[in-house]
């Protein structure tokens, strides 16, 4: 018994060290480091994605229930803190993104009804609803884009309290800090009853309902949560990335980008949502540009992307082969056996 | 294991090759940062434009050293047509010394690079297409919806319309469909068409595809009930052909389809076969390659086999030809820019200036060996469209016949609404309104 809490407090422990060096890393060095083209075009939207990846990981990997959604509440997100800001004068921006991401979390509750009779591929395809209805009535109704003739609204500029984010470093900073936040509430969240109850409503509805676990309130929580993150997420995308935002941008490609992400990262796993973004967003823009020193003049960029989807393709079903469940799990594997390596005498015992 | 030590060999190769690629510095290069796409759903249009645009790139260098001695360089980017690739090559390319212009060729590209561009004082360039209010100069310094706004192509639409039916006051009573894309580039004409229709009294109804467009079942059905008088197809990609298929199935006829100037291609028509014929669309530069300008590019390019098209039959083609002009545009622009401040590699607001000078009479465009590809421009600090001529062709089932004169658009009238819209734009964002092109450009 002794020994299983230090095992279990020495695994707690090294948790917290890997996110502190984590952040420390991401505020001390790659600002300092990381050229305008990296943290403009490659780490704001990593971010982004990965804090959506989150949501989407709360609602799928813990509790259980498939969405093909994402995409919609990430423009719900992004269209409610567009409209807020312009209609309430002086709004600041930290209550706008908290009030879009509870309009996310509002429409998600409601797109979240369904999942109390349908489960699984039934549930995935009654959350295209939301993917579909969102995105119509963004079109449709001129009033979400302030009557923009093409649909196309420009975001806002960042600030807050009078300190302007303008520059790729404060921008990055500024979603760092966003996404760094909710990440450990949402860990926080995790590890509580709330939590408890939405692996217990994944791995076993009925028992959970024999333990006393509310399923209706547990189901909605999820998806209320979930939706807020990617509702955050997507004002993210559209006021520190893009800077401008089209509904096509939240078409269901990106629902599946997102799903994909959560699916190749690790399901269930935080840091796979981090992962998986990683590998989705920034895999293939260093393919893309080792691709074009390298053959770039042999063959025209065309071509050069072809090739790269199907590698990236080849390399999806790489990973997944080698670790269902994804890349997260196969670098704890890694990791595992390396640490084994080093110490053997501390690690006896390493499951395989 | 080894599959993730070779990923990491991987990232590192593609970091060293990153860092080698962005220090490779050269002077008097002039560089056209490309922001295409090859691949996806438009990528007819890609390859025909940015191969036309990168051919007659290559003519000025094989054939004149560059510009005045200043070679031209250019990289491409594959965007997918999507805003966020698109972004994702700006924010790459963007530090690349000597850059000219950009030429994104993507309306929702376009919209997002717009606070970008300006911050770093560089010329976008819309040919054909962009955002409407920007051919207001005093508003927009750096961006350039050159020969076509989507404005002054809606009014030439109805003036031939007009004109078909014998004369603008024959447009009362008639009935118009507009088939719009349902992507920002498709939606920008949806206010004039309705100013038009209260001005000429034709009763109007705009209907969407959503992108890409290769099912319209429902929209043809709805025009079959409706019964209009005319279709102007205002279309873009894969949603061409369908429409003109459609269009057969609930048997309208194609000679009563306008298709606007992204639905005029070859790659539009072919496809759909025999629903095709007879089908008219508007056009800026016209389809072919007997004009010198192409011909050099034949003999001088693709002769030393540097040809960017793959298919050597899409040579002045639609999109080829738009390329072709697009370039011509480019060069002359920088070089009326080194006119005046040297033949050397020039910095993005000098760019800008040439643009803002880029007046290309018929004479001068007979000289570029361009006579009947396309009109004139006649840029000026303030209208940065250029009051470029627009022309109709006619698909006869194997090749595009012009049929009319080149029409002007109704510039007057068009006017006072591009001010209305570009001085809201100027109000919102806090821009101050250039009063002279010598004014200085605020931030």
């Amino acid at each position: 018994m002794a020994a299983l809490a230090s095992t279990q407090s020495r695994r707690v422990s090294a948790e917290t060290l890997g996110i502190g060096i984590a952040i420390v890393a991401a505020y001390g060095v790659v600002p300092l480091a990381g050229s305008d083209y990296l943290l403009d075009a490659v780490l704001t939207p990593f971010l982004a994605l990965a804090l959506a990846a989150v949501g989407l990981n709360v609602l799928t990997g813990y509790a259980g229930q498939v969405s093909l959604g994402s995409a919609a509440f990430l423009a719900v997100g992004a269209y409610a803190a567009y409209n807020l800001h312009l209609r309430i004068p002086g709004l600041p921006l930290l209550v706008d993104l908290v009030l879009a991401g509870s309009i996310a979390a509002a429409v998600g509750i409601v797109f979240g009804l369904p999942s109390l009779r349908l489960r699984g591929f039934y549930l995935a395809v009654s959350t295209l609803a939301a993917q579909f209805f969102v995105q119509w009535a963004l079109t449709k109704f001129g009033w979400f884009s302030n009557d923009n003739a093409s649909g196309v609204i420009d975001a806002p500029p960042l600030s807050i309290a009078g300190v302007s984010f303008t520059n790729p470093v404060e921008r990055y900073v500024f979603s760092l800090t966003v996404v760094v936040v909710l990440s450990l509430v949402t860990l926080r969240l995790l590890r509580s009853q709330s939590g408890r109850n939405f692996v217990a409503v994944r791995d076993h509805e009925i028992a959970a309902k024999v333990i006393g676990v509310p399923i209706l309130r547990t189901k909605l929580l999820a998806f209320g949560i979930s939706s807020f993150l990617i509702g955050v997420a997507g004002v993210l995308w559209a006021f520190a990335y893009l800077r401008t935002v089209e509904p096509a941008g939240f078409n269901l490609d990106r629902s599946f980008q997102i799903l994909f992400i959560i699916i190749i990262g690790g399901l269930a796993s935080l840091r796979g949502s981090f992962v998986g973004a990683a590998f989705i967003v920034v895999f293939p823009l260093l393919l893309s540009r080792v691709g074009a020193a390298l053959l770039g003049s042999v063959f025209d960029s065309g071509v050069l992307e072809m090739s790269q989807r199907i590698l990236i393709g080849v390399l999806i079903i790489a990973f997944l082969i080698a670790e269902p469940r994804g890349l997260i799990a196969l670098w704890d594997r890694t990791w595992a056996r390396t640490w084994a390596a080093v110490w053997p005498a501390k690690h006896p015992t390493i499951p395989t | 294991m080894s599959m993730l030590r070779r990923l990491k060999m991987t990232m590192g190769a593609a970091l060293a090759v990153s860092l080698a690629s962005t220090l490779a510095v050269h002077a008097d290069e002039q560089f056209f940062p490309l922001q295409s796409y090859r691949v996806g759903p438009y990528a007819a249009g890609g390859t025909g434009f940015f191969g036309g645009f990168i051919d007659y790139l290559n003519l000025v260098n094989i054939r004149d050293g560059g510009i005045n001695g200043v070679k031209l360089t250019w990289d491409e980017g594959e965007t997918q047509y999507e805003v966020e690739r698109g972004i994702e090559v700006y924010e790459r390319l963007k530090s690349h010394p000597g850059i000219a212009a950009w030429n994104p060729l993507s309306v929702g590209i376009a919209y997002a690079m717009i606070d970008r561009i300006t911050k770093d004082r560089v010329p976008l360039i819309t040919i054909n297409h962009g955002r409407t209010d920007s051919t207001d100069g005093r508003v927009f310094p750096y961006v350039f919806p050159l020969l076509l706004n989507p404005y002054s192509e809606t009014s030439g639409i109805v003036n031939y319309i007009a004109s078909r039916e014998g004369g603008p006051d024959k447009l009362k009573g008639k009935k118009i469909v507009v088939l719009y894309h349902g992507s920002p580039y498709g939606k920008e004409t949806i206010p004039i068409y309705k100013l038009l229709a209260d001005k000429y009294a034709f009763s109007l109804e705009q209907i969407e595809v959503p992108h890409p467009g290769n099912e319209q079942q429902s929209q043809w059905l709805s025009i079959r009930r409706a019964k209009p008088d005319y279709v102007v197809l205002r279309g873009w990609g894969v949603m061409n052909p369908v429409a003109l298929k459609t269009a057969q199935k609930v048997g309208f006829p194609a000679d009563h389809i306008i298709g606007n100037v992204w639905s005029n291609s070859e790659e539009d028509v072919i496809p759909a076969g025999d629903a095709a014929k007879g089908y008219v669309a508007i056009t800026t530069q016209a389809s072919g390659s007997e004009y010198p300008v192409l011909q050099e590019v034949i003999k001088t390019v693709y002769g030393a086999n540097k040809g960017n098209l793959e298919d050597k039959k899409r040579i002045g083609s639609v999109y080829h030809n738009l390329g072709i002009v697009n370039g011509i545009l480019n060069v002359e622009a920088v070089r009326i820019a080194q006119a005046k401040f040297g033949k050397r590699t020039l910095t993005g607001d000098e760019v800008r200036w040439g643009f803002e000078h880029l007046q290309l009479d018929p004479a001068r465009v007979e000289a570029l060996g361009a006579k009947g590809l396309f009109h004139s421009i006649n840029v000026t600090w303030d209208n940065h469209e250029g009051d470029g001529r627009v022309t109709f062709q006619q698909w006869d089932g194997s090749k595009w016949k012009v049929v009319s004169d080149w029409i002007a658009p109704d510039w007057a009238f068009l006017r006072p609404i591009i001010e209305r819209s570009s001085t809201a734009y100027a109000k919102e964002h806090g821009i101050k309104v250039r009063t002279s092109g010598d004014d200085p450009v605020s931030q």
